[in-house]
């Protein structure tokens, strides 16, 4: 191998001289860099040299064995297909429980749950601060009643569910459970997933209600309690999503997604949670953008630091080591102008995701800059993703771009990268990664990062380097806007009404109860979800949980860094 | 508008008013002269608080505390924080605002009718408030605010220009920031009638605070000579702001110095010798103004010798 | 000229500040005053903001789809506290269907700028509307 590497080198000069100089204009040799579109700077062409240094076995190995580098199963999508989930959820639960059945009559394999922003943040749909907001982004949700709604006709021994929230996660999860048991479906048939990804909230989206550290006390809780209730359903994402949409790096994604995930292994551990029992109860949630062979490399080196950084935690389970993760196309790269063109743009993102070996895959709609997406974007948006997996053929072959020159050399770089990030945060932290995210999250390590990461983004847009077409370049004149989806102007109203009804019927007592038990759990520091898997079958609303936790915990407001 | 107009509105206490006269003031428009003559009368009641400190201490967040508390003891309270003003552009981002939160929801300090919060760029002055910063403050005075808070931009520096406006200088220092070294800069223990220990929650405060009071004791030995100034005994406390620790005691200290200071006589002599030092920096302006429309060419033509061209200048504009 | 003094809040319950953020620090470089509120500000916090900063301009960041609530609400504010929004230029960004841009124009929204729009058109776009503005006072 040593011998062939030094031929392979002496050869590459050759070329580089003999070949590519003579080749090269002398305005190009000035001016030409390569660069990844966070920033990884790049040679012409990759050869055997370049990933000399990485062992196939060792690094790569088979896929189904550490350190999972080429996928977490043997056979991948030969055996089963990433499940198609679409994020989807408007107005009220019966608006969404109807999309949720056109989807899944479309061949929609998994739900996924958008809530408006009062569910997100803990409010009723009554709160004066929900005015405007309630079923606009998402499904509003107030009390169990609304679930059993949404979930009318979907049988959950059949079907999985995820939840993109947060600060209540622990109160959706309950809600959930609640329904399972309703329908009369055994606890281990439940999955799904929460995403109850506190840190990155921190970091980037700012759906943020308690602070820091009671937020995570409640994620560790719900992990203590799902781990007992719900064996089969994940309990966390965790997320770079909305760090990349915040405007990170690939590799800052990456790296802080890691950090977060290792962060939360951390406070199970002090909490005394068998990691071999959370393990697999953890899944990961990845933004896939722009450029393709970055994305393919971030998604491989995200499994194999994975494997790695579990075992060295002692999980003795290899499935402990996998890295499962769900992938969403990049909504910031989504423009306005010529919107059709997204739907080109978002089956880029998804093969890059697929190639990249995903469990799990959410295509944006073609007109998510303008609105929700209506009937027609959302059914073209799951056809991209259809016709990946039936008709390109893709999926025939398991990992097929390992062992190209540039594939596996970029993702041994992003990898190195990644690494550095989350060794600087160690060090902020003393050696724990957990204390290290709370310091970066305390002195706005991570929201300059990606704030400088953000500026240099726009920077380039500005000045033209970075080319979006039909934005700053084949520019047409259009007439802007599409038919988009209309949210009934009723629907707040509606919910109200329910809301009021569902406190009027139900046993006050009952609650009141509960979200005492609550609050005296909170105050003496146990584990706050038998409580509010009480309070949640008693009809409380999601306002009033959080309200109580609020009571005992305060609130949180993080300082502004531009 | 016209001047009586705003002279009005300001006394009135009408806050859009006073909000247009500020930026008059700032823009150094022809009425902003007229309209502070107006309403100067009305000024000299309010107690007026420098903070000043190191980046990243948290003086905003002890702003925002003092301004909550000082709201609990029912005054009113004006604030101008000034942020630093690119030299290259002249852009600014004046971020602090958004740290004027109250613990309680029920009572936001955004929409509080007794609060008035401005924001500054420093414009090009340097020493840690804008040109006009005091002016400003003149106009909170007259407008009825009790309690006026000024933010200094904080860069570090011996930030002396504080000492042209504020009655009581609140000096904002934190553990980690290279302890001993950050109490050394100069002019900070000489401007500062308050020292904050914020965030003494971290590592190191203890160190911090030991240091600081002995090297206040020296400062206090090399000034004892001069017995006739009743002498303040400079306060060290320690807070953590985002949780509201020690900010009582801070409180309590800044009434305790305004007290101090007006039982001595030394706020009255201490703002007469401001009117007089604005008298002449007021006078300055004007002639200097005068002079460029006067001698314009003169002192074009003239590069070659500017002593001779500022004696003929003087000896015209300034007869006996 | 004075100097241009811009307020870019985010009101409502969206915390997605990418946006804002990046217009606050490019607005910064161009040469203005720029103000920034945080997240989750309400109507009558900005409305409050506006008066007392006296800004020029009052950019308000919305991806929730509140904006047909928020907007108006904010103006009625700005006009409760003797406010005049018409001698602002008031920008509203983020995701906003097309009908909904000539409904914020009829209610004295000077200007809406969909994603993707580059700063420098807003720079542009401020610089010009602030003059004349500011000519009419």
């Amino acid at each position: 191998m040593g011998e062939l590497t030094e031929k392979i080198r002496e050869k590459r000069k050759e070329w580089e001289k003999e070949c590519l100089e003579p080749w090269l204009s002398k305005t190009e040799k000035e001016s030409r860099k390569f660069e990844t579109l966070s920033g990884i700077e790049l040679k012409e062409v990759y050869d055997p040299s370049d990933i000399a240094h990485l062992d196939f076995l060792g690094d790569l190995g088979y896929p189904g064995e550490f350190p999972f580098t080429r996928g977490i199963y043997p056979t991948m999508y030969r055996g089963r297909l990433w499940t198609m989930r679409l994020f989807s959820g408007f107005g009220t639960a019966e608006d969404t429980n109807k999309r949720w059945k056109m989807l899944l009559e479309e061949g929609e394999t998994g739900l996924s749950t958008a809530f408006d922003f009062p569910t997100l943040m803990g409010l009723d749909s009554d709160d004066p601060l929900a005015e405007g907001e309630v079923g606009k982004c998402g499904v509003a949700v107030d009390t169990l009643r609304d679930f059993e709604i949404l979930f009318d006709g979907i049988p959950l021994d059949k079907i999985s569910t995820s939840f993109t929230i947060n600060p209540p996660a622990g109160i959706i999860l309950a809600m959930y459970t609640a329904i399972g048991d309703l329908q009369g479906v055994p606890r281990d048939m439940l999955r799904g997933t929460i995403q109850n990804d506190m840190l990155k909230e921190f970091h980037a989206q700012n759906t943020i209600v308690l602070p820091p550290e009671a937020s995570i006390k409640l994620v560790t809780d719900i992990f203590e309690w799902g781990i007992k209730n719900v064996p089969k359903f994940n309990l966390i994402s965790i997320s770079g999503y909305h760090i990349r949409e915040a405007g990170s790096t690939a590799v800052q994604e990456l790296a802080f997604t890691i950090a977060d995930g290792m962060a939360y292994v951390e406070s199970a551990i002090e909490r005394g949670i068998d990691i071999d029992r959370l393990a697999p109860q953890l899944s990961f949630f990845f933004n896939s953008h722009n450029d393709f062979f970055e994305e393919i490399a971030k998604f491989r080196a995200a499994r194999r630091m994975w494997a790695k950084i579990m075992k060295d935690y002692g999980a003795k389970d290899p499935r402990s080591w996998w890295m499962k993760f769900h992938v969403q196309t990049a909504g910031c790269t989504l423009t306005a102008q010529q919107p059709l063109n997204n739907i080109v743009r978002v089956s880029l993102q998804a093969l890059a995701a697929v190639l990249g070996g995903c469990q799990s895959l959410h295509t944006n709609s073609f007109d998510e800059a303008w609105a929700l997406p209506s009937e027609e974007a959302v059914r073209v948006a799951l056809r991209t993703q259809q016709i990946i997996a039936y008709e390109s053929g893709v999926t025939n072959v398991v990992d097929p771009l390992g062992g190209s020159y540039y594939v596996e050399w970029l993702t041994d770089k992003i990898e190195k990268l990644a690494w550095k990030y989350i060794e600087r945060i160690r060090e902020m932290g003393n050696g724990s990664m957990l204390r290290g995210v709370l310091k970066g999250i305390e002195n706005g390590f991570f929201v300059r990062e990606i704030s400088e990461a953000s500026a240099k983004y726009q920077r380039d847009f500005e000045e033209g380097k970075r080319i979006v077409v039909g934005v700053n370049r084949f520019r047409i004149n259009e007439k802007l806007g599409i038919p988009i989806l209309k949210i009934d102007p009723e629907v707040e109203r509606r919910q109200i009404e329910r809301l009021k009804k569902v406190k009027a019927e139900r046993d006050s007592k009952a609650v009141k109860e509960n979200l005492e038990w609550l609050k005296s759990s909170a105050e003496n520091g146990e584990n706050l979800m038998p409580a509010i898997f009480e309070a949640v079958k008693s009809y409380a609303t999601i306002g009033e949980i959080m309200g109580t936790l609020k009571q005992v915990y305060g609130t949180y407001r993080k300082p502004i860094i531009i | 508008m016209n001047v009586s107009d705003f002279i009005d509105g300001i006394t009135a206490g009408n806050r859009r008013v006073l909000a247009k006269a500020i930026s008059l003031v700032e823009n150094e428009h022809p009425l902003a002269k007229e309209i502070l003559r107006g309403v100067y009368g009305r000024t000299g009641r309010a107690q007026i608080i420098g903070i000043t400190g190191f980046p990243g201490t948290g003086k905003s967040t002890i702003v925002s505390k003092l301004v909550e508390e000082f709201r609990k003891r029912e005054k009113s309270v004006g604030v101008v924080a000034v942020d630093p003003s690119s030299p290259f552009t002249g852009g600014a981002l004046l971020g602090d605002r958004v740290r004027l939160e109250g613990a309680d929801v029920s009572k936001d300090l955004w929409i509080d009718a007794k609060v008035f919060f401005r924001s500054m760029g420093s414009r090009g002055r340097v020493g840690g408030i804008a040109k006009k910063t005091g002016e400003v403050v003149k106009l909170l005075d007259a407008g009825g605010y009790e309690v006026i808070f000024v933010e200094t931009v904080g860069a570090g520096q011996s930030e002396v220009g504080i000492m042209e406006i504020a009655d009581t200088i609140v000096v904002v220092l934190m553990p980690e920031t290279g302890d001993d070294i950050q109490v050394n800069k100069a002019g900070i223990l000489e401007i500062g009638d308050i020292f904050v220990i914020n965030k003494s929650d971290l590592e190191g405060a203890e160190n911090v605070e030991r240091w600081l009071k002995y090297m206040l004791s020296l400062d206090e030995t090399i000034q004892s000579a001069d017995k006739e100034v009743a002498k303040w005994q400079k306060r060290v406390i320690r807070t953590v702001a985002t949780k509201g620790i020690g900010i009582k005691e801070l409180a309590d200290a800044i009434c305790e110095h305004f007290e101090f200071l007006k039982l001595n006589g030394i706020l009255k002599a201490k703002r007469a010798e401001k009117a007089k030092l604005m008298a002449i920096e007021l006078a300055i302006e004007d002639i200097k103004a005068e002079i460029l429309k006067r001698y314009g060419n003169l002192l074009e033509e003239n590069a070659s010798d500017p002593y001779a061209v500022a004696e003929k200048i003087v000896k015209e504009l300034i007869k006996p | 000229m004075d100097k241009i003094r811009v307020l870019i809040a985010k009101i409502g319950l969206d915390g997605h500040d990418r946006g804002a953020k990046v217009i606050a620090r490019f607005l910064r470089d161009a040469g203005f005053e720029v103000i920034y509120t945080g997240i989750h500000r309400t109507p009558q916090e900005v409305a409050r903001a506006v008066i007392d900063e006296d800004v020029d301009v009052l950019g308000i960041s919305i991806l929730s789809g509140a904006h047909n609530t928020i907007v108006p609400r904010v103006l009625d504010y700005i006009r409760q506290y003797g406010g005049n929004p018409q001698d602002l230029v008031v920008l509203v960004g983020g995701t906003i269907p097309a009908e909904d841009i000539a409904k914020l124009r009829e209610i004295g929204v000077d200007e809406v700028f969909i994603p993707g729009t580059p700063i420098s058109e807003i720079i542009r776009f401020i610089k010009e509307k602030v003059a004349e503005k500011r000519g009419k006072l």
